[in-house]
């Protein structure tokens, strides 16, 4: 049987091209078919995860199962009572099955989890935060149905962008009208393109041609101080290029795709290499991950810190909060000693961001302000991320951990 | 006192800046606001005014101007 990457190769666009077509005669028609949509969904994941990938399949099955029944079985429950420990108790076992994909590996030497599968942290993003809107009330009318499909969403479930349960559904429930529609072709069809440039000509330029070359030189050059050498700083730019153009141009495919689905799936970046702060950066880089950072981790532990009065500063609360956020967003990128790393260098960068723009608030007239100011933020930012990409890429693991 | 003048109030203590000459600007994009200022506003709004808003409700599109938190105010209290 057939077995594809997400839009990792011509045959898979081609198919794709195929099964959109139909679908989109019908929303030019006004009209949403779900048999349709279910079932080139379907056709879809069972290219993903069939095949010789089979274990992975099931194992999505038995994950999704889980998932609703504990979304469900909350809602139901949410409509009667607000008890806290039974919140905090589904939250924890949402997370169990990625908790253990994740931590497998550090513990079993390497090994892979066999319940893991290609999008489980996605979606459980995705299952955690309907819970989070259930508990708020914000979220009132769930159901079933959409929560599959949300979940099962087969342009995005490998890598996202992480889509909203409430913001799904408002596409999801509607169709757009034709002029509205046309304009989401037009843009669907240009990021898919962009997509193009991105993943098949700059990130295999930069990754499969030029990285390994680097890798090999940095290796040869290692014996310096902390095994540094100019090879190495080409690495960290390389990887750095690679991994945006290949993320962001993989982003493009799942948001072109969903557009001409009619679905307005969130951006996930947005110029990142402009930011002329972390802070700044964190609002363009993997924005969907980020902003389901901030809004169901940051802010909440922000809010519950400032209501029960543990930190008598707003200031020590949001820095603590900065720390305990990026560190959870290292371990979420696995359990090795450099995503945890990555994940304080940003809580870190944080901190310092703010406390920087605080002083600059109070010094307003005395700091200048000019375009040599600007450039030279921009400038600082991107070496600051880049140099987070070279821990993050575990490069370092391997020229001072390796023979 | 009213909701507008106490929200202004909130907002004038939180960002250090006097915001009623700009009640338009967005207080993202000039820096005046951000997560940790978002989630003050909501706990005062709570406090003065007795207004409840569970962070899942914070759609910062629609909180991002001093009219804009204002007008939400108003039709939650």
């Amino acid at each position: 049987m057939l077995s594809f990457e997400p839009y990792g190769n011509p045959t898979y666009f081609a198919l794709l091209g195929v099964a959109l077509l139909p679908l989109m005669i019908g929303l030019l028609y006004g009209k949403r078919s779900r048999l349709y949509e279910t079932l080139i969904s379907v056709f879809f994941l069972l290219l993903t995860f069939g095949g010789p990938k089979w274990t992975q399949g099931v194992a999505l099955i038995i994950y999704i199962l889980y998932e609703v029944a504990l979304t469900w079985g909350y809602a139901v429950y949410r409509r009667q009572k607000n008890s806290g420990p039974i919140f905090y108790l589904m939250v924890i076992l949402a997370i169990i099955p990625l908790t253990i994909v994740k931590v497998t590996p550090a513990v079993d030497h390497g090994q892979a989890s066999l319940i893991g599968f290609l999008g489980v942290s996605y979606l459980t993003f995705r299952a955690v935060q309907t819970m989070m809107e259930t508990r708020d009330g914000t979220l009132k009318n769930y159901s079933l149905m959409t929560f599959l499909q949300f979940m099962l969403f087969f342009p995005t479930i490998s890598s996202g962008p992480i889509d909203r349960y409430r913001r799904f559904e408002k596409d999801y429930r509607s169709v757009p009208s034709r002029e509205k529609y046309l304009g989401m072709i037009q843009k669907g069809v240009r990021y898919i393109f962009v997509g193009f440039l991105y993943k098949f000509i700059l990130a295999y330029y930069f990754g499969t041609m030029l990285m390994p070359k680097l890798a090999i030189m940095a290796m040869h050059s290692r014996g310096g101080f902390l095994d540094l050498s100019w090879p190495v700083l080409g690495y960290m730019y390389a990887y750095s290029a690679d991994l945006f153009f290949d993320f962001a141009g993989y982003s493009l495919f799942a948001v072109g795709t969903s557009y001409i689905m009619g679905i307005e799936t969130p951006m996930n970046f947005n110029q990142p290499w402009k930011s002329p702060n972390i802070k700044d950066f964190w609002n363009r880089w993997h924005i969907t991950l980020s902003f389901w950072f901030r809004d169901f981790i940051y802010m909440r532990l922000v809010f519950w810190f400032m209501k029960h009065r543990v930190f008598k500063k707003p200031t020590t609360t949001a820095n603590v909060t900065y720390i305990i956020n990026m560190l959870i967003m290292g371990f979420w990128h696995g359990v090795t000693w450099y995503y945890i790393t990555y994940g304080l260098f940003h809580g870190v960068a944080l901190v310092v961001n703010d406390a920087w723009l605080r002083y600059k608030k109070k010094h307003r007239a005395s700091i200048p302000h000019n375009g040599f100011t600007q450039a030279f933020a921009i400038f600082l930012t991107a070496n600051m991320v880049c140099f987070s990409f070279l821990i993050f890429s575990g490069f370092l693991d391997k020229i001072w951990f390796t023979k | 006192m009213d909701i507008k003048e106490t929200v202004l109030n909130i907002l004038n203590d939180l960002t250090g800046n006097d915001v009623s000459g700009v009640m338009d600007d967005n207080l993202f994009d000039s820096g005046l606001l951000d997560s940790m200022g978002s989630v003050q506003l909501l706990l005062q709004l709570q406090s003065e005014l007795g207004i409840n808003v569970p962070v899942s409700e914070f759609e910062r599109s629609e909180w991002d101007t001093p009219n804009k938190i204002i007008s939400k105010a108003e039709s939650l209290a």
